[in-house]
């Protein structure tokens, strides 16, 4: 019997292995393709490592296009918005876990269902938006479209309905208002789910690519995903030169990802299974 | 606490708690109405006129409506869309429940693979679908791996017209099936234990334990996965942009595209806003079937 089981978790462990392989290959090709000499890259038969480790691949993606330039932009998209985010998302959920009014819960239905809506249907008016108020071509118009989403919201209000009402009617007592109650007793019991939030807005500001398309044209104003692309669409056949810049664009993430991965999983968990 | 006894002690309390709510509720809720339900109900105006987002502004009433369903570049990529759904979404969430149950057994080193099976779903589709598409390239790994198993003529993937949405699906599969088995573990280790421990007793062997506890035990949380997984596979835009746009021929152009290419390409705005309307339309539609089917196999 416990043969059969220590057989049983060597498999289990040998195909989680296989899978981790699948998963991690293409990571592991482009960064080592990032620094293949051009004719290596699809050399017959193939080799996984470069025989000579052009770093050269790096700085001419830097002389080529703005990189330095898209990663400060795209930061301060995300860092803006996020915070923007931040501070509506808090504030209605807490109107929508601790206040009492009349049809908050269909409310927070209807609101949740607009999750439902596709970018595709809303980006036009957003743009024609936008237009007029002569935010084309402007990250503010970004910055703004990140600001208030549902799932934030919703996020939030999952983790502050489970905080005992107790907790805010002694504070009450004492004479807090809802904003100190706010600021001093939910928002520190929260910041697990703060932190999950933050995580997951930074990453998918980063991470947008239809808006940024939609909204810049000039190449100094663009973020690290349209960089990249319209690097692909100039340099096309200088493969090595796509995987550097692709290489480069996800290292932010990839650091803050494995520095705070406990925040990203079981945020993502948690949303799945209460939801 | 019910509202009603509340109501009678302390009237004034609750209308100070509406009012409160009120100022917490309107910053969220303005930005929101402007930046997303306006444009909504905006959309679906537009979607009955011409503009072309400088002049012309006519209602044709349902014309766009009609058009489109005889624009053939709508009709194949309405296909596309709904063959890249039907292909993604079971097997995303096949792959997610397997990767699931595998890690749900315990061994110290889970954590790295959770890290590991993780990563692809931080990363942008943008940068993974052009390594991707470099990977799936008539030289590179893939077809090497694949001659070297003996096949002679691999697939030219997402230069071919036969394999390019296979090869888009394969990577969105790829890119999700992580995610999904995150969500699902989490379900999983939800799962009430002694429910196992009294099957065992009654002498259930593990495939019965799976069937009749497990998947009952799950079924919440294959539920959100499959209603989220559908609805981001309707949605598929970056990464079809990275790999193919839309190509070769209109080999994998899909809905999201499809609207894009009419909109800021041809400024056709309000011919795309009724495709955006009808891509919409495909999205209720499916997760309404699957919020009245879920009745008959979801436990809650």
């Amino acid at each position: 019997m416990n043969l059969k089981r220590t057989i049983g978790k060597i498999i289990i462990l040998i195909l989680l292995i296989l899978i981790a392989v699948i998963m991690l290959f293409p990571f592991v090709w482009m960064v080592l393709g990032s620094f293949k000499p051009k004719d290596e890259l699809f050399a017959v038969p193939m080799k996984l490592l470069p025989t000579r480790w052009m770093t050269s691949n790096y700085s001419k993606v830097f002389e080529d296009i703005p990189f330095a330039k898209f990663y400060l932009n795209t930061a301060k998209i995300a860092i803006l918005s996020t915070a923007g985010q931040v501070v509506t998302c808090c504030l209605a959920a807490y109107a929508f876990s601790k206040l009492h009014f009349p049809g908050r819960d269909i409310l927070f239905m209807v609101y949740l269902g607009t999750m439902m809506i596709p970018y595709q249907v809303i980006m036009i008016p957003q743009y024609e938006l936008m237009r007029s108020a002569g935010l084309l071509n402007s990250h503010t118009a970004l910055i703004l479209m990140h600001c208030f989403s549902p799932f934030g919201v919703f996020l939030l209000r999952q983790f502050m309905v489970s905080i005992p009402d107790s907790l805010l009617e002694a504070a009450r007592i004492d004479g807090a208002g809802d904003l100190r109650i706010l600021t001093q007793i939910m928002i520190p019991l929260s910041k697990s789910s703060l932190a999950t939030l933050i995580i997951l807005k930074f990453l998918d500001s980063w991470n947008d690519y239809t808006a940024p398309l939609i909204f810049l044209n000039e190449k100094e104003k663009f973020t690290i995903q349209i960089g990249i692309r319209s690097f692909q669409q100039e340099f096309g056949v200088e493969y090595t030169l796509i995987l550097a810049a692709t290489t480069m664009s996800i290292i932010p993430v990839i650091l803050l990802y494995v520095a705070l991965q406990r925040y990203f999983i079981e945020g993502i968990a948690a949303s799945g299974v209460k939801g | 606490m019910s509202e009603k006894k509340v109501k009678v002690k302390a009237p004034a309390y609750i209308r100070h708690q509406r009012i409160t709510a009120i100022w917490f509720l309107l910053p969220n809720i303005v930005g929101f109405v402007i930046l997303n339900v306006y444009p909504l109900f905006r959309a679906g105006v537009l979607s009955f006129t011409n503009w072309d987002g400088f002049n012309k502004n006519d209602f044709v009433g349902f014309s766009n409506y009609v058009k489109l369903f005889q624009d053939s570049t709508f009709l194949i990529s309405l296909g596309n869309t709904l063959l890249y759904t039907v292909a993604t979404v079971p097997l995303a969430v096949f792959f997610g429940i397997l990767m699931a149950l595998l890690m749900n057994v315990k061994f110290r080193s889970i954590k790295i693979f959770r890290t590991i099976y993780f990563l692809p779903q931080v990363t942008s589709m943008i940068a993974i679908g052009l390594v991707w598409s470099l990977i799936l390239a008539n030289n590179g790994p893939v077809n090497q791996f694949l001659m070297w198993l003996g096949v002679h003529n691999p697939p030219k993937w997402i230069s071919s017209t036969q394999w390019a949405l296979v090869s888009v699906e394969i990577v969105s599969v790829w890119r999700s099936m992580g995610y999904n088995a995150i969500i699902l573990l989490a379900g999983l280790q939800g799962v009430n234990t002694e429910l196992y421990e009294a099957a065992k007793l009654d002498g259930a062997n593990s495939w019965q334990r799976f069937i009749h506890i497990t998947l009952p035990g799950i079924s919440p949380t294959i539920f959100f996965v499959l209603v989220t997984q559908m609805i981001s596979s309707c949605k598929v835009f970056d990464i079809i942009m990275a790999m193919t746009q839309g190509g070769p021929g209109r080999a994998t152009n899909v809905l999201a595209y499809f609207v894009y290419q009419k909109s800021f390409t041809e400024y056709k705005f309000g011919y795309a806003c009724s495709a955006a309307f009808i891509l919409f339309g495909i999205i209720m539609l499916f997760t309404l079937i699957q919020f009245i089917g879920q009745k008959k196999w979801v436990n809650y």
